[in-house]
């Protein structure tokens, strides 16, 4: 099952012909996801080498091929336009790979588009192993299993991964939710699919300091997961105050978004938080054991 | 970027906020030809960006030209020690403004409440303080609302908070359209933060915004050049406009307290890297993120920024390719350190992901042992770090 995405959800790359976008999409492909076409203003007609479909808008595009999906890889400045397109041709869930797009262009998106799912932006995407990979993601260190993994991170959920999939621990699907202070999708909003999803038996949350997405999350898991083991990882424990550590929403600022207070939520919900990224497979073997297989 | 309190109130009277009169001036010369031809009762407000700057002797009343001229001397240079900046702050100007006749003073901020992914408006009658310590004292005193991005500002949202926060009724004419004005302000500049405390009621009747707090969202300074080149003028965070000033984002780098540099691709790893140095008894000297798809030319200058700072005893390199690839990396470390011209210290690298293997036979090749896992590499440079002179 997976969740927000499956293996026949057809996706559109919006920025489809540009250097990331083109990247991408051939990557993505490679890895098995239906991409059913692009869009790249001006060069509507046309078709990529791969033999994908190029549209004008994401209106065409949607209309020609029926996608629910969409890839955004457009400049900051083109961050808001391209989601509000995406949300008008009727895509139900758009992924937005762009970093730096500014907060209050994201504020006014979030609060004008109901009705479509928007995971990021600066974030790495979104990947069923083995079904579908929207993103930017390194296909190959995923492997298909029953591990819901979201986190705020690009390639801290890569190392994070990466252990889970040596220790023989398979991902249902991974979420990487961006790191910006404005996101579409939060710990919360994953959660709550990740909780109804039969196919995911347990759960990662990795996040960062700044903001209080991950005692939201504390607190989600505290009253409404109680049948799938969760352990949490929180980045930038060693950061001053004060300082912005590259994501734009990793921050403590007075006394919020510190460690401390994400670490305590935590334990409130009865659930670990490892150390280091290495020690998440031995906490989740530890969690999962009572379980008879 | 934080802005000092004269370039807040610049945006202020854009918007339309009433700040005092005055005048921004960076010489004693300045404030005496300004008093001279304005006789009467000038205040001189330090320009830092510290907190505490009237305990810290930051703010001096000059009644004439020469006392001006003699107290701005005196304040031109200085540096400004707080309780919360213990390292101090220079004085490099100062702002000179009307003498106001405070009947009241009062406290609104906008601020982007995340987990709402609204605006949220803060208002208490009880300004002129430090809003936290209101919070904690006497919380029901300060009243909230969020504003809806999709709707907007409307005067009842001002005139309501003005009633529930009590404002005394000499605010309440003016204050629904400073705070509309705040707000276009806080959208259209992009603030992460806006906050007028104290807003003064004047005994005369004028409502007033007697200081500015103003932080910017970096991410939506494009659109508004001028503003952006305030930060080159007068950088006020040196980590900044040295990530800047070598291709990285502006907040790909930031200085820290400790002994062993890092270089990490991703913020998150970064930050993980960070971490991993003190798990491993050790403390990192920098945050460092060279972003994805990261090229040989900004890995040599990355590392040269690094090894800037003579605290840096070991560099830890940690490289989790997704984007990026292995053996640019390793290709790009090999070029920084082969020139001569670096500062040469013990170096462990990690590299993994696409092309690692390719990158760590670059690297062998060139003397270097690269380690395999975040914790194992963390480990070697705090024991190197410990061992160097």
């Amino acid at each position: 099952m997976a969740i927000f995405l499956d293996k026949n959800s057809k996706v559109i790359v919006q920025g489809i012909t540009g250097r990331e976008g083109a990247f991408h999409t051939q990557r993505m492909l490679a890895y098995g996801t239906n991409i059913v076409g692009g869009v790249t203003p001006g060069k509507g007609g046309t078709t990529i080498e791969s033999g994908q479909p190029v549209f004008n808008t994401v209106k065409d595009a949607v209309d020609g091929t029926g996608a629910t999906h969409s890839i955004i890889f457009v400049p900051p400045f083109a961050g808001a336009d391209a989601l509000w397109e995406a949300h008008d041709a009727g895509i139900a869930l758009a992924v937005c790979i762009t970093e730096g797009i500014p907060a209050h262009d994201m504020l006014r998106v979030v609060a004008t588009t109901s009705g479509m799912r928007i995971i990021g932006g600066n974030c790495p995407g979104l990947i069923s192993p083995g079904k579908s990979l929207v993103g930017i993601m390194p296909g190959h260190i995923f492997k298909e299993g029953n591990v819901g993994m979201i986190s705020r991170s690009g390639t801290l959920t890569y190392e994070i991964v990466d252990g889970l999939t040596r220790a023989g621990f398979g991902q249902s699907t991974c979420v990487g939710i961006g790191g910006d202070p404005i996101i579409g999708t939060t710990f919360v909003d994953c959660l709550r699919a990740f909780a109804s999803d039969p196919e995911t038996t347990a759960l990662v949350v990795a996040g960062e300091i700044g903001g209080s997405d991950e005692e939201d999350a504390a607190a989600f898991i505290k009253e409404h997961i109680a049948d799938k083991p969760v352990v949490a990882f929180i980045g930038g424990r060693s950061a001053p105050k004060g300082k912005r550590l590259g994501h734009a929403g990793a921050i403590i600022s007075g006394n919020t978004g510190t460690p401390e207070s994400k670490v305590k939520a935590f334990g409130e919900a009865g659930v670990p938080v490892a150390d280091r990224p290495s020690d998440i497979p031995r906490l989740l073997a530890e969690r999962l054991k009572p379980v008879p297989a | 970027m934080k802005l000092m309190e004269y370039q807040g109130k610049d945006l202020f009277r854009r918007v339309g906020i009433p700040t005092p009169n005055g005048v921004f001036a960076t010489t004693a010369d300045d404030v005496k030809a300004f008093i001279r031809e304005h006789p009467g009762s000038w205040v001189l407000k330090s320009q830092v960006m510290m907190g505490g700057r009237g305990k810290a002797g930051g703010i001096k009343f000059a009644d004439d030209a020469q006392q001006g001229e003699t107290l701005a001397r005196e304040l031109i240079g200085k540096v400004l020690k707080s309780v919360q900046n213990p390292d101090g702050e220079e004085v490099k100007s100062l702002l000179v403004e009307e003498k106001v006749d405070i009947a009241s003073e009062a406290y609104v901020s906008i601020a982007i409440d995340r987990t709402a992914k609204q605006p949220v408006v803060l208002v208490t009658a009880q300004g002129g303080m430090d809003v936290e310590e209101v919070a904690e004292h006497d919380p029901d005193a300060i009243k909230k609302y969020w504003i809806d991005p999709a709707r907007g500002y409307s005067p009842f949202i001002g005139r309501r908070l003005a009633f529930d926060a009590k404002l005394p009724e000499g605010f309440r004419k003016a204050f629904p359209a400073v705070l509309g004005a705040l707000y276009t302000l806080f959208m259209d500049y992009g603030a992460n933060l806006v906050e007028i405390n104290p807003l003064v009621l004047t005994k005369d009747g004028r409502v007033i915004a007697s200081d500015a707090k103003v932080d910017l969202d970096d991410n939506g300074l494009y659109k508004h050049p001028d503003v952006a080149a305030w930060n080159s003028e007068s950088p006020a965070d040196e980590d900044q406009a040295a990530a800047v000033a070598i291709g990285l984002g502006m907040s790909n780098y930031a200085k820290l307290d400790g002994t062993i540099g890092v270089i990490a691709n991703g913020a998150g790893l970064g930050m993980g890297t960070m971490d991993a140095i003190r798990n491993a008894g050790g403390e990192a000297a920098n945050f460092l993120d060279i972003g994805g798809g990261a090229q040989a030319d900004l890995v040599k200058k990355s590392y040269d920024l690094v090894t800037s700072d003579p605290k840096v005893k070991a560099m830890f390199i940690n490289i989790f390719g997704g984007i990026t690839r292995g053996d640019q990396v390793a290709r790009g470390i090999v070029e920084a350190l082969k020139g001569g011209d670096v500062r040469e210290v013990p170096l462990v690298v990690r590299l993994t992901g696409t092309n690692a293997e390719e990158g760590r036979r670059i690297l062998d090749e060139a003397g270097f042992v690269p380690v395999e896992t975040m914790d194992e590499g963390a480990a070697r440079a705090v024991a190197l770090a410990a061992g160097s002179k």
